[in-house]
């Protein structure tokens, strides 16, 4: 419980942060909807190459562009650790009563508000440009999916932002991952139209996992054993990576 | 009753780095301790051990009668702590830092408001508090965080150089502040500093570190006591090698030592050393530019317990 209250104090300073800066509220807010036009329209033939079972694209892409804004506004969540320590803030709070957890609770918390708020304005432009979505119910599905899974990687970028300490290291590591893991699933392609060897990646790989079981929660003739399976995992993942970044704060404490 | 007490601390940094070296000292509830010491001297790592933040290779501390390491969360309770950095959110308002602050201490709502209100007055930030801090002065930031420090009514407060960086005027409002604190409010203050006169001013008690341990302790008044007489310095054209051989067997001269350009010398009256020691030097061919007689001071204890004037010792510090 304690963990819970704290995690919200830390949200709503987190949440402040973001609405004194709008710049970057533009920056969150504005850029999946550049994706989601953009690739739109990159894309827009695919339709046309036999096999590919949509004929809209944009219908067909707003789930990864979902996905692939949550992962995105996530993987950079250990920046904002990094200036935390820079600022002295992290270590007032390591010599206040303060739950461990909840400083990590708190970031999600404020990632899962952007994401939540971020997928529903890409969902409703996608409806504009024409995208249709039979299952109302399931775009509160592929927000949990997109959610669950900026929530794992939250962790991972703030227990890599506790470790290294360098802005430099975070850097990297999202410019490394991001693009690579969104690109090694079915955000832009039909799987059955992409490389066998894509198709094997992609199974293992959890971008994959919440791009299509929000895909299919969206679109009619859900696989509902499917979708349930992957938010399970996708929980799991989380589960085990707030267990890391929890760690994580512990090596830093052994280095300050 | 001893508020903080710590017990032949050591803490050794990746690459071997003793930064704390069998520290050991304790503090009477009550009064305010200086730990005094050049940059890098193993201030900044007690501090870290004492407030829970690091933790030590071997030794014990307690605060309050807490166990830093198997009671974390009563020492946490216990104390306040201002680092070195303002450790304030930029985005926040002065009140809404104050708050949060509050609030993880558990703070009842109606309390916590009241108490928030109450610090920004005393430190004199009633009409900055709903601003955002991005827009303060360091003074005014200092001043907020050590509100921060205080708005959980903590026992023990620890302030980690808290008047480095600040204007001269500041910097004596602050200490004003501090004594108001320890006198008023019978706090436990422990104060890291390396300005000689700050210690010599606030502290009750001060321990002067080196290289991670104690190398004196006591009152401001019972080390500068151990240095009898008064102390000369000349300060000299050029270093010459000569000068400390020129005041050689002088009679009433004592603890020669040639510091850049600056010798030292103690003695019983300066009065009568005076005209010796510049006799034996002019004999010597040592042009002097200018002397000055003191009474002992602090720098004095600290140059004849580590055999370097404190600049000195800093600035090889501040090197590294």
């Amino acid at each position: 419980m304690t963990t819970l209250r704290h995690g919200v104090y830390m949200m709503q300073r987190h949440l402040l942060n973001l609405w004194r800066q709008p710049i970057w509220i533009a920056v969150t807010l504005v850029q999946p909807v550049i994706w989601l036009l953009l690739y739109g329209a990159l894309f827009k033939s695919v339709t046309r190459i036999p096999g590919f079972e949509s004929n809209s694209y944009i219908q067909f892409l707003t789930p990864g562009i979902v996905v692939m804004s949550a992962l995105f506004s996530s993987g950079w969540s250990g920046m904002a650790v990094i200036d935390d320590i820079d600022k002295g803030i992290l270590d007032r709070f390591l010599v206040s009563p303060v739950v461990r957890r909840s400083l990590i609770v708190g970031r999600l918390m404020n990632g899962t508000v952007i994401i939540v708020v971020q997928s529903l304005i890409i969902v409703v432009l996608a409806v504009i440009v024409g995208a249709r979505f039979p299952n109302a119910w399931g775009i509160v599905v592929l927000i949990a999916l997109a959610s669950l899974l900026a929530a794992a990687v939250g962790c991972l970028s703030i227990a890599l932002a506790l470790i290294a300490r360098r802005e430099e290291t975070v850097i990297a590591a999202v410019n490394f991952f991001v693009l690579p893991l969104t690109f090694l699933s079915t955000a832009f392609m039909q799987r059955s139209l992409v490389p066998r060897w894509i198709q094997h990646a992609s199974s293992v790989n959890p971008v994959n996992w919440a791009v299509e079981a929000g895909r299919a929660s969206v679109l009619p003739g859900t696989n509902w054993g499917m979708v349930l399976t992957r938010l399970g995992l996708l929980a799991a993942l989380t589960a085990v990576c707030i267990a890391l970044a929890t760690r994580a704060f512990r090596a830093y404490q052994r280095a300050v | 009753m001893d508020a903080i007490e710590a017990e032949n601390l050591v803490k050794t940094y990746p690459g071997d780095v003793r930064a704390l070296d069998g520290l050991t000292f304790s503090v009477p509830e009550g009064t305010v301790f200086g730990l005094l010491g050049p940059n890098g001297a193993g201030k900044t790592t007690a501090v870290k051990i004492l407030t829970t933040l690091a933790r030590a290779d071997s030794g014990t501390a307690r605060i309050a009668s807490h166990d830093v390491v198997r009671d974390a969360g009563a020492v946490r309770r216990a104390i306040g702590v201002v680092a070195q950095k303002h450790a304030v959110d930029p985005a926040l308002t002065g009140r809404e830092n104050l708050r949060l602050q509050g609030r993880i201490f558990g703070m009842e709502k109606g309390d916590l408001e009241r108490r928030a209100h109450g610090l920004l007055e005393e430190v004199g930030l009633a009409d900055a508090a709903d601003r955002v801090t991005r827009g303060y002065s360091g003074g005014m930031q200092r001043r907020l965080d050590i509100a921060m420090a205080l708005v959980h009514r903590p026992t023990v407060l620890f302030l980690d150089e808290p008047t480095t960086g600040l204007d001269p005027e500041v910097r004596v409002a602050m200490w004003r502040e501090i004594e108001r604190l320890s006198v008023g409010e019978g706090l436990t203050v422990l104060l890291t500093t390396h300005y000689l006169e700050e210690a010599d001013r606030l502290a009750a008690n001060l321990a002067i570190v080196d290289k991670g341990r104690v190398v004196a302790a006591g009152t401001p008044d019972q080390l500068k006591g151990e240095l009898e007489g008064d102390s000369i310095h000349v300060e000299l054209e050029a270093a010459p090698d000569g000068a400390v051989r020129a005041l050689d067997g002088l009679e009433g001269i004592r603890d020669v030592q040639l510091d850049g350009r600056v010798l030292r010398a103690r003695c019983e009256h300066a009065a009568r050393a005076v005209p010796l020691v510049l006799q034996a030097l002019e004999a010597h061919g040592v042009a002097v530019e200018s002397v000055t007689v003191s009474r002992p001071s602090l720098d004095d204890v600290y140059l004849r317990h580590t055999g370097r004037a404190f600049s000195e010792a800093d600035e090889v510090a501040g090197r590294r």
